[in-house]
């Protein structure tokens, strides 16, 4: 009987081609939304994740303030000074280098063409720490950093803005109101997954950053390196104390700085793109719901237009839950197509929609199937109301009806 | 009652007894009373014909031979066992393994072919595909079908589709078969044809049929015929006596 039943219902569905597509409509742009939005999310948290781990599992930042990103409290949490850096050169044992970064943004100017981009005050050691290969030219010499000389080394980005296809080296380009020569050209590391262009980038010495942008002596974060094979919570652990002792932190106070290491930076950043995930699968999964009223709307329907075919099944003989069965086998089996088309079509959308967000396509089993007996589920969920109105008509009345 | 009825309705051996049934539709001051008070006794092998003005009840008798309605107050006999307080689904079963029926308008599934209409009962009754085929095949035969089993209802005349109805109706051998109108949408050559059919029917196989009509010449192939006024039976004889 269960069997024959769905054989009947893909037969209606059959007999009602172009309805029934229609009426599955919402459902497959339910599941397939719902597959591609967690699709793609997936792929941006790998792509962030990735992105960091190629950072090196070995680079630890310091900031003034307790907590990483925005509303992070910044009084009473000074900035470092260039006496930190050397702290932390000399006292903590297994580092490769360590680089203080302050950062301005600013427009830089090359003849008549401007770009807006990121100055950033630093040593050579920033080349090191953040894994920076030289393209064309050279990095700082001692002398120029110590004097706080205007040279700087510039981004691909900010090459091909101000440069074009022309070597940038000797040239000169203005920051606010000095003359810079550029003296070298990073290799591209490409965009990042969160949107921002890495390339996008001028490092001048950070002496020549105090001196001539921000007119102070600040040092907003440090790039501390590892050596390879060093224990990297040891060297966490050494900073912390290294840090509450130089900024005089009595022992029953916070810490008013934060040290993050790629990972944990990853885990924060991933975190954040795996709740914009969850987020959007749930409004995706909103459409699904909308998809299932559409199938119940058909339902009635069809219910209504086959009162003489039911009222027929009633009078041979077919018992009450045997015509709810017919009706919700049919209800489920348009969902379930449904489901079984958003399968495939979120496949193709994930696919080329990763590629061009440069993403990657990362298949997830888990998520595709949850939709599709979402799908089947919404069938049994929006059928049962018009299957039963379908199973307790009068047959007398049903086949009077035209 | 008249005496007639009682000699054409022997007591022993009765297929279908309806016991001062009863029916009313509506309630209150708006109710109105369609049966009032039928007896009545059908035995097997009988063909009879009931016959009476639009409103005598002559559907409401109908509809509760067919186990399609309950009657409101009396008793119904189907082979000795009272079923006029069935369920629904008890009345349902009932209709799947003894009654047969066919319907005024044929009422055959649309853009269903003439075989799948006539194996339907047969799908409920849970038969196998290969047995519903043979007989599906065997009672289209019976109505000189057998050539149109892949046509739909759209593709047959109307007394083609009749007698697909036909087949439906006695492919699970049923007790009793239960004509309402059958002959109502039919022109009179058809009408006859249908009519011989059924005779065919009642006289080679011995089916009993219970037929709903208002033309007195289909009534006439009917070997007793029932007529109703007023939701009672006004006078019921053997065909060719008079009434």
């Amino acid at each position: 009987m269960f069997w024959s039943s769905i054989l009947l219902a893909l037969r209606a569905i059959r007999r009602n081609l172009l309805r029934s597509f229609l009426t599955i409509l919402g459902i497959v742009i339910g599941v397939s939304a719902v597959i591609t939005m967690v699709t793609l999310g997936n792929g941006a948290t790998r792509a962030v994740s990735d992105q960091i781990s190629s950072l090196g599992s070995n680079l630890i930042m310091v900031r003034p303030g307790k907590r990483l990103g925005p509303g992070r409290d910044e009084a009473g949490s000074p900035n470092f000074k260039a006496r930190d850096v050397e702290a932390v050169a000399t006292q903590i044992a297994p580092v490769k280098a360590v680089a203080p970064v302050t950062s301005k943004s600013v427009t830089v100017v090359c003849g008549a063409r401007n770009w807006s981009s990121t100055v950033t005050g630093s040593t050579n050691a920033y080349f090191t720490a953040g894994n920076w290969q030289i393209a064309d030219g050279r990095t700082f010499t001692a002398t120029e950093q110590r004097a706080g000389k205007a040279v700087c080394v510039i981004g691909a980005t900010v090459r091909k803005e101000l440069f074009g296809g022309q070597s940038p080296l000797g040239n000169e380009l203005r920051i606010k109101n000095f003359a810079c020569e550029v003296i070298g050209l990073l290799q591209s590391k490409g965009q990042s997954t969160m949107g921002t262009d890495q390339d996008d980038i001028v490092v001048i010495p950070l002496r020549t950053l105090q001196r001539r942008l921000t007119g102070n002596q600040d040092i907003h974060t440090l790039m501390i390196s590892v050596m390879d094979g060093a224990n990297t919570d040891q060297v966490m652990a050494d900073l912390r104390g290294l840090m509450r002792e130089r900024r005089k932190i009595a022992a029953n106070e916070e810490d008013n700085f934060s040290i993050l290491d790629t990972r944990q930076i990853a885990e924060a950043l991933t975190g954040t793109t795996k709740v914009l995930t969850m987020l959007l699968g749930a409004v995706a999964a909103v459409s699904l719901l909308v998809g299932g009223i559409g199938i119940m709307n058909i339902m009635l329907v069809s219910v209504t237009e086959r009162t003489r075919e039911i009222g027929i099944r009633l009078a041979i003989g077919a018992l009450e839950r045997e015509v709810l069965l017919q009706f919700l086998v049919e209800a489920v089996a348009l969902s379930a197509l449904g489901g079984i088309v958003g399968v495939i079509l979120a496949m193709l959308a994930s696919l080329g929609l990763a590629k061009v967000m440069q993403v990657p396509y990362i298949f997830d089993p888990g998520i595709n199937l949850l939709s599709f007996l979402f799908s089947a589920a919404i069938g049994v969920l929006f059928g049962y109301f018009p299957a039963r109105r379908a199973a307790r008509l009068d047959p007398i009345e049903a086949l009077r009806h035209e | 009652m008249s005496a007639a009825s009682a000699r054409a309705a022997p007591e022993t051996g009765a297929l279908i007894e309806l016991r001062d049934v009863t029916k009313t539709y509506g309630q209150g001051p708006a109710a109105f009373l369609a049966l009032r008070g039928v007896n009545l006794h059908i035995g097997a092998g009988e063909f009879v014909a009931i016959m009476g003005p639009s409103g005598s009840g002559k559907s409401t008798v109908m509809n509760i031979l067919g186990c399609l309605d309950n009657p409101s107050s009396g008793a119904y006999l189907f082979r000795g066992m009272h079923v006029e307080n069935l369920t629904r689904d008890q009345r349902a079963l009932l209709r799947r393994y003894y009654l047969g029926f066919v319907f005024q308008g044929f009422n055959l599934l649309a853009r269903t072919t003439a075989l799948e209409n006539v194996e339907l009962p047969l799908v409920y009754r849970g038969e196998p595909r290969a047995a519903r085929h043979a007989k599906a095949r065997a009672a289209l035969d019976a109505v000189g079908l057998r050539q149109w089993e892949h046509h739909t209802p759209a593709e047959l005349s109307g007394g083609q589709q009749q007698r697909v109805a036909i087949a439906r109706a006695i492919v699970t051998d049923p007790a009793i078969l239960l004509a309402d109108e059958p002959t109502g949408n039919l022109d009179s050559q058809r009408s006859y044809e249908i009519m011989d059919l059924l005779a065919a029917l009642n006289r080679d196989r011995g089916i009993t049929v219970l037929m709903v009509t208002h033309e007195p010449g289909m009534a006439r192939y009917a070997k007793r015929i029932i007529h109703f006024v007023d939701g009672r039976v006004d006078s019921d004889h053997r065909n060719g006596e008079n009434a």
